[in-house]
């Protein structure tokens, strides 16, 4: 197996009295998706708003490529590579889509935006990621539809030659088709080289698209493990009571 | 792993998908200006036919002259209401901010060079305090401009004396609104502007063709551009057309106020269209949330919409000022400010934030100033000409809000 892109070992994070995550190990490698299961409470956005940036762990070794790193702020983390698509997508209505892929990083010549090397560069991340369905890539946000949209959010999660793409529940609200679409997508992330992080409560979605799985429990990472090791009535195991039997639980340190 | 992808755009352009891509546009919500172009001609029409003074030379001067104010004040709050904010002390600013221009230069001496950017950092000063208000302390501008509006009527008491005016004898200022470019001067400017509206537009298609992205049909593009040319240019002819009383006075000529609201138009359409600065705003209007984590700062952008709104208000003032020869302590007061806001609204700009140009406030002032003229010349009194104005308010109110509901339907 590669070496992991990103690597967490002993992450603690607590909020006041409550002590959210509990020595939390996370491996995820180059080229794979990791799928981050849990119930409701069990820490899994707070695991990931630490890995963004977002909140800064108690204690914990992250690293990343292999070094040792610190991620204090949002900055951090892109500048490592590290992108974040929220499940409320966060895009504008009213811009077209090279505008909300290129949002807040705009490219610019002089203090003139370059229109033309963003639209470029927006398709050809669109193309290297074999989206077809939008017409135009000058049409507003507000015009798609939930897959498209969630399309557009991955496509500039990936826009800047990002390492680790961590998705919250890009399927929660979709259809049966465009969860499909979104998983090829997915999948297609992974195959690219990159490391995905997919936070999903849908069984069939994790085990469709996923290369192995980390199941949180009560803060505590219950197991992570490749997914041809495990059934789903495992995982299902592993959220609701932190144990299954056959699974080795979470390297303890 | 990337397989051959078809490219997303592949329909050729062609005068029919263009005109398909508009229609679809209009239907998914995003009508821009064209509600207020249709209304335009209409009444045009209508005052036209019922009044034969209404094309006249001079009445075509005279209305430009008159909507410059509130265009400038509605220009100033395209940039709040982009935001999805609200300005309403704009006009009692122009008031303000006008008072010290002429204090200035009646009372003090000052020249007109030195005393028009203080009453403009004077407007830029409001605005900031205004917009810290809304962006840092969190108070909804609704709020905070309209204790603004109180405040800055009271300043502007204040700064007159009670029922006082205080008149402008500087030649400078009042010819303003009140002189206008010699022909010769007049045709120059409208070479200029054209030709490097031309080369711009050229550019354009040109360096999008180089990279290969769909550029704009060349055919539509001359079409447009020739047809806008031509109307700016029976404009610039009709009013280099004698309209005074000769041998006694000659007057023709362009105003002068026009190419002041020119170069606000070209450095506001640049400012929104061509900057980061402009993207970051309609990002804002759109989803403030969105634009946060986008790394934008949300809340320098809105103090900085409500410093461009109030010193644009400045300058408005200063158009009151050579309008009435004077600054009294109703001006910028009635129905100023609700008839910027209106022609905003009218001309395309979406109260909800996000959608609207420059040229909308121009096409909308347009409008208001239309009404107000063509109804003054029917002999209709000011009663029935407020109440068209509010209808035709509502109506554009209405379409916004019909045609996002249309594309949030989708």
């Amino acid at each position: 197996m590669t070496e992991p892109i990103l690597s967490l070992c002993g992450v603690n994070k607590s909020f006041g009295p409550v002590h959210v995550l509990k020595d939390v190990n996370l491996d995820v490698h180059p080229g794979q998706v990791t799928a981050l299961v849990g119930d409701n409470g069990a820490g899994k956005s707070t695991l990931i708003k630490c890995i963004a940036g977002i909140y800064t762990p108690d204690h914990g070794e992250f690293k990343f490529n292999g070094e040792n790193v610190t991620i204090t702020g949002p900055r951090d983390a892109t500048a490592l590579g590290i992108e974040i698509v929220y499940q409320d997508l966060a895009l504008c209505d009213n811009l077209d889509i090279v505008h909300n892929m290129f949002l807040g990083r705009e490219i610019k010549r002089g203090p003139i935006l370059d229109e033309s090397a963003m639209e470029s560069l927006a398709r050809k991340t669109l193309d290297s990621l074999s989206v077809r369905t939008v017409k135009s890539i000058r049409q507003t946000v507000a015009s798609l539809s939930g897959g498209q949209r969630q399309t557009v959010a991955i496509a500039k999660a990936v826009l800047w030659n990002s390492k680790v793409v961590i998705l919250d529940e890009p399927t929660a609200a979709l259809g049966v088709a465009q969860t499909e679409q979104v998983l090829n997508l997915v999948r297609r992330l992974a195959d690219n080289g990159l490391g995905v992080i997919l936070i999903s409560h849908n069984m069939n979605d994790v085990f469709e698209v996923a290369d192995n799985i980390a199941a949180l429990y009560l803060g505590t990472m219950a197991a992570q493990v490749a997914k041809n090791e495990v059934i789903p009535r495992q995982v299902i195991e592993l959220i609701t009571t932190g144990a299954s039997a056959g699974v080795e639980k979470a390297g303890v340190n | 792993m990337s397989t051959t992808a078809t490219p997303i755009e592949v329909n050729e352009p062609s005068l029919k998908n263009s005109l398909q891509d508009y229609w679809a546009k209009v239907k998914s919500g995003d009508i821009g200006s064209l509600p207020a172009v249709l209304g335009l001609i209409v009444l045009c029409g209508i005052f036209g036919v019922m009044s034969e003074f209404f094309f006249s030379n001079r009445n075509f001067a005279n209305l430009l002259t008159q909507a410059s104010p509130v265009i400038v004040i509605a220009m100033g709050l395209v940039f709040v209401l982009l935001l999805g904010e609200i300005d309403l002390s704009a006009g009692y600013a122009s008031g303000v901010c006008g008072a010290v221009l002429v204090l200035l230069v009646t009372n003090h001496g000052f020249a007109w060079y030195t005393a028009l950017p203080i009453s403009i950092v004077c407007g830029a000063a409001l605005g900031l305090l205004m917009g810290s208000l809304v962006s840092r302390v969190g108070i909804p501008s609704f709020v905070v401009t309209l204790s603004a509006f109180l405040a800055f009527q009271g300043i502007l008491l204040l700064l007159a004396g009670e029922g006082g005016t205080i008149p402008i004898a500087d030649k400078t200022i009042l010819a303003v609104e009140n002189s206008n470019l010699t022909p010769i001067q007049g045709w120059l400017m409208y070479l200029i502007i054209s030709i490097a509206y031309v080369l711009s537009g050229l550019n354009r298609i040109n360096s999008r063709r180089r990279a290969g992205l769909k550029a704009e049909l060349l055919n539509l593009w001359i079409l447009k551009t020739t047809s806008l040319l031509a109307i700016t240019g029976a404009a610039v002819y009709a009013l280099n057309q004698e309209r005074g009383n000769p041998p006694l006075i000659s007057t023709r000529g362009i105003p002068v106020v026009v190419p002041i609201i020119l170069a606000i138009l070209l450095a506001g359409t640049f400012l929104l269209g061509n900057t980061a600065f402009g993207r970051h705003l309609y990002a804002v209007g759109g989803n403030a949330e969105a634009a946060r984590r986008a790394g934008i700062n949300v809340k320098r952008v809105r103090t900085i919409a409500f410093v461009i709104c109030s010193s644009l208000a400045a300058v408005a003032g200063m158009l009151f000022a050579s309008r009435m020869n004077s600054i009294s302590p109703s001006t910028g007061g009635s129905s100023t400010l609700l008839y910027a806001v209106g022609a905003a609204v009218i001309g395309g700009v979406s109260l909800f934030g996000g959608k609207g140009k420059m040229r909308d406030a121009i096409l909308g002032g347009l409008v208001v100033a239309v009404i107000d003229n063509g109804m003054g010349l029917l002999g209709y009194g000011a009663g029935i000409q407020f109440m068209v104005t509010g209808a035709v308010l509502l109506v554009s109110a209405s379409i916004d809000a019909i045609s996002r509901r249309g594309a949030s339907s989708n």
